[in-house]
């Protein structure tokens, strides 16, 4: 149960029900319908200007708005409102022009660079940095040097520049693609290489191109205006740059001739700006926290006594022990996420306790809810999880409505944790040193030597031959079974009453299972720990646990010692988990048994050698 | 660690071959002939000739960028065209003014994007995480000068806080030269500062969610030690996208500085441009390449020093 980010989502969205989504969106839909109106102003600016946009008339220089002239007149006696309705047209065919062009470059390379890999694709990328890390602008002014008069080269020009964002975002796609199975499955299939970037590429990269697309013409029509700004272009093309520039040189004595341009730019590049987000937040899934409002609704459902939006609300599973005996005890554990849908609640009223010494073990598959009721114990909750208890104790104590902060200083000192993916669970930019001192000398308050040595002793302890040599690594640089021993020592080293181990033996080769598990039952033994371990696989059960709580679906089903619930299951989903365990892993009591009897053991008698070795205690 | 720094040194000086060849052939093929530019049409065939051999002019191509190319090698960029003064006379007293504006934005968008990135990335969907999302849309896409206009008629003419115009040298002035390229330092900064307070955000929302996250939190660490841990992790892409900005910083400075009429490389660029004076032109894309590709190198020795895993590949 990692809580990974969500993968960028590969699917191919379908075009109508892209545009029906981004119809819902309000913000989007005014930008959408800003951009229609200037995109129509500058197709039909020949109907609807006034005046012929160059056509000088001395009387209207630098005149107020009125007379016919609706935005008065620039410092040339030229009406403005034409001169923006024609600039309008220079500028949408700039951003037509330059898009284009970094479409047409980008798109096939990026296709071409995350299909092929290697060094097609180390070429194209070095090739797509070297672009970026030129300033474009002074390029462009080179190109402008002798080309000024004819902007759509130097429009092109800028598409160029603009390329590597659409390469950048296609190769990315593309290579993610490539290693999906289904094109590998159409290649087996026979369909040609051409064929799959056709269909499958180009179905997976269009959306993020449409973004990519309106924040290029937006960037685009600042640069351009820029350009313009700096009296590149034709003199005889009005355009919102050249007339931001005429408002520039007369911006103290007639601020209005600047005003104009200035909020057609802005509110050009600003619509731009708002369809591009807006279609950024349909294609990508940015994961978004829940609001108080929703996690209010969810601790108000799950703690509802009468069914109302959670129908079922019985409680699951026994306690063994007096409350004050016990080191963990929890007591009608309930735990909800908000979904589209409502509430979706994944463990559903779970009962459990463990006392000082024992080993319980709490087994399901994956979904059980069985990782989600330790979180709890924990209070780490993956973002947007709520839980709601009758009661959480550890220690003898009730912790369940403790402050977070109090909460969170049980961690590291009565509690210790064991994590499942011993890679992911090291943080890659620290040495092993700094991740083991760090809390010892933080949380348990021991001096820099002190703690060091601490450090090196458990990192011993834990079996680890080498320690000074693991201690100056990082994480990159140590095997799996390595870091889940220093993973151990730092659960370990704060000397917990309680150990919580999620899955610890998983992600490992089976032959550092065994001596994972052994450490662990001799760690919980030395330091007279509770341990709690968290599986799916009973081989492990039976290896380490006294006691089992069996979990499908959120709920306790069975609840037992190790030896009962292996002679005689009550539910017969146990007995299902328990045979399909059994089928890969090797328990120790069997194979002991089974060498003690002389018997060579085989696969279909493990099961009543299970039973046989109860009966001869 | 040493191979690593020799592999992006010697990268970083491909590039910069790479480019200013590149502008070299680009520059000569936009320009063409260069006389009519810079003398005017009304020079005569033999006016035109004498100026042709006097800039080197009626050699091969090949020849002028070999020699082009050796004397940039020592850090010579040849004469103008049209002054015929040495051009790196020019870029030693344009260069520093530019380059105090763009680095100043770039310290700007660090430090506030860095804080603005983190209060968002600890806050996800509170009210200045929903303002920078808003912020970030327009803002990066409005260009510099844009904003500068903006700035300018609002605080410089309005208000009266800033001057509108001029550069005040830091010999002569200290806060004057501060006072003078603040408007257009945070004119050029504004847009940097939301693409990395953005993706500071991001990024430390991603992490946040990884497990080594969770297992730190499970060994007691304070909010504030396991927040250290998240900014380290979550700073890479920041720090690219900064490498990223400066890039576009230099560029969109060019017209910024005409704006508020800095002495910068922006009007040498622009006139050199209007004229075709194609060594000023190569010596200033030199210059800035240099400088990008500087950021670069120390952008990788960055990420190395953040990431042990980057060293070792």
């Amino acid at each position: 149960m990692t809580a990974a980010p969500f993968p960028t989502p590969l699917a191919p969205v379908k075009r109508i029900s892209l545009l029906r989504r981004y119809l819902r969106r309000p913000l989007g839909v005014i930008a959408l319908a800003v951009m229609l109106v200037i995109v129509a102003a500058a197709l039909l600016a020949p109907w609807l200007a006034p005046f012929d946009p160059n056509f000088v008339q001395f009387t209207l220089t630098h005149a107020e708005p009125g007379n016919g002239h609706v935005l008065g007149g620039d410092s040339a006696g030229r009406d403005i409102l034409s001169r923006l309705l024609y600039g309008a047209q220079t500028t949408l065919f700039g951003a037509v022009i330059t898009c284009g062009a970094g479409l047409l470059l980008g798109v096939p390379a990026g296709v071409l660079a995350g299909y092929a890999g290697g060094t097609t694709d180390r070429l194209l990328s070095w090739i797509s940095d070297a672009l970026q890390s030129v300033p474009g602008m002074i390029v462009l002014l080179v190109v402008a040097a002798g080309t000024g008069q004819d902007f759509a080269v130097l429009m092109v020009a800028l598409g160029i520049f603009l390329a590597p964002g659409y390469y950048r975002i296609t190769r990315a796609r593309a290579l993610a693609v490539r290693k999906e199975p289904y094109i590998d499955a159409a290649r087996v299939a026979g369909v040609t290489n051409v064929r799959i970037v056709r269909t499958h590429m180009m179905r997976a990269v269009y959306a993020p191109i449409l973004v990519q697309t309106a924040l290029t013409a937006g960037i685009a029509i600042g640069m351009q205006a820029g350009l313009q700004f700096l009296g590149i272009g034709s003199a005889s093309t009005p355009s919102w740059g050249q007339m931001m520039n005429d408002g520039f040189q007369n911006m103290l004595t007639y601020p209005l001739i600047l005003l104009w341009p200035s909020i057609a730019l802005g509110v050009t590049i600003a619509a731009l700006a708002f369809i591009g987000s807006t279609l950024a937040d349909l294609v990508s899934v940015r994961s978004e926290q829940p609001s108080r409002r929703a996690r209010v609704r969810v601790r108000e459902a799950l703690a509802a006594p009468a069914p109302t939006e959670l129908s079922d609300r019985a409680t699951s599973g026994t306690h063994e022990h007096r409350a004050e005996d016990s080191v963990l005890r929890v007591e009608n554990l309930r735990v909800g996420y908000a979904t589209q849908n409502g509430v979706k609640e994944v463990v559903r009223g779970v009962s459990l306790d463990a006392a000082p010494g024992e080993v319980l073990g709490i087994v399901g598959e994956s979904g059980s809810g069985k990782t989600q009721t330790i979180f709890t114990v924990l209070d780490l909750l993956p973002t947007g999880g709520t839980a709601v208890a009758d009661g959480i104790w550890v220690g003898g104590k009730e912790v369940g409505k403790l402050p977070p902060r109090e909460r969170a200083a049980l961690l590291g000192r009565s509690i210790g944790y064991v994590p499942q993916e011993p890679m992911s669970n090291l943080d890659p930019c620290y040495t092993v040193e700094r991740q083991l001192v760090e809390p010892l000398r933080h949380v348990h308050g021991l001096s820099k030597t002190a703690a060091r040595a601490r450090a090196r002793e458990v990192l011993v302890r834990v079996g680890i031959t080498d320690p000074d040599r693991v201690l100056r690594s990082y994480p990159h640089q140590i095997s799996g079974g390595m870091a889940q021993r220093v993973l151990i020592a730092g659960a370990v080293s704060g000397r917990p009453s309680l150990l919580v181990a999620d899955e610890p033996t998983t992600a490992l080769d089976v032959t550092v299972q065994a001596e994972v598990l052994e450490l662990l039952r001799e760690l919980q033994q030395e330091y007279g720990m509770t341990l709690v371990i968290v599986t799916h696989n009973f081989g492990v059960v039976a290896d380490i646990c006294d006691r089992v709580v069996v979990m499908k679906d959120g709920r306790i089903v069975e609840t037992g010692p190790v030896d009962r619930i292996f002679n005689n299951a009550e539910q017969p989903y146990t007995a299902e988990l328990i045979s399909a365990s059994l089928d890969d892993v090797e328990d120790r009591r069997q194979l002991d048994a089974a060498w003690a009897q002389g018997v060579p053991i085989t696969l279909d008698r493990r099961a009543a050698h299970v039973g046989g070795e109860d009966d001869a205690r | 660690m040493l191979s690593f720094i020799a592999k992006r040194l010697l990268s970083g000086i491909l590039l910069l071959l790479v480019v200013t060849s590149g502008t070299f052939f680009l520059a000569h093929l936009a320009v063409g002939d260069p006389t009519p530019g810079l003398l005017g049409n009304s020079a005569t065939a033999a006016q035109q000739d004498a100026l042709r051999a006097k800039i080197g002019y009626d050699r091969p191509l090949l020849v002028q960028f070999w020699d082009w190319l050796t004397h940039a090698a020592a850090a010579d960029f040849g004469t103008s065209w049209r002054s015929f003064q040495p051009v790196n006379d020019q870029l030693v007293q344009r260069v520093p003014v530019t380059l105090s504006v763009v680095v100043f934005a770039t310290l700007l968008s660090a430090v506030i994007g860095v804080a603005v990135g983190i209060v968002c990335g600890l806050r996800p969907g509170g009210m200045l995480d929903r303002t920078l999302k808003l912020a970030s849309v327009v803002l990066f896409a409005l260009p510099g000068f844009w904003i500068s206009l903006v700035l300018v008629t609002w605080f410089a003419i309005n208000l009266k806080w800033f001057p509108a115009i001029g550069y005040v040298s830091p010999d002569q002035s200290v806060s004057g030269w501060l006072s003078s390229i603040t408007l257009p330092s945070v004119s050029l900064a504004l847009g940097a500062i939301v693409m990395v307070a953005e993706q500071l955000r991001n990024g430390f929302l991603q992490v946040t969610n990884q497990d080594f996250v969770r297992t730190l939190r499970a060994r007691g660490l304070s909010g504030r030690r396991v927040t250290t841990h998240v900014l380290r992790n979550a700073s890479p892409a920041a720090l690219t996208v900064l490498a990223l900005m400066f890039v576009g910083l230099l560029g969109g400075a060019i017209v910024v500085e005409i704006v508020f009429n800095l002495p910068g490389i922006g009007s040498l660029t622009q006139s050199a441009s209007q004229i075709g004076d194609i060594p000023v032109l190569l010596g200033l894309t030199a210059v800035t390449v240099v400088f990008v590709v500087i950021v670069n190198f120390l952008l990788d020795l960055l990420l190395g020093w953040v990431n042990p895993k980057v060293r070792d590949r």
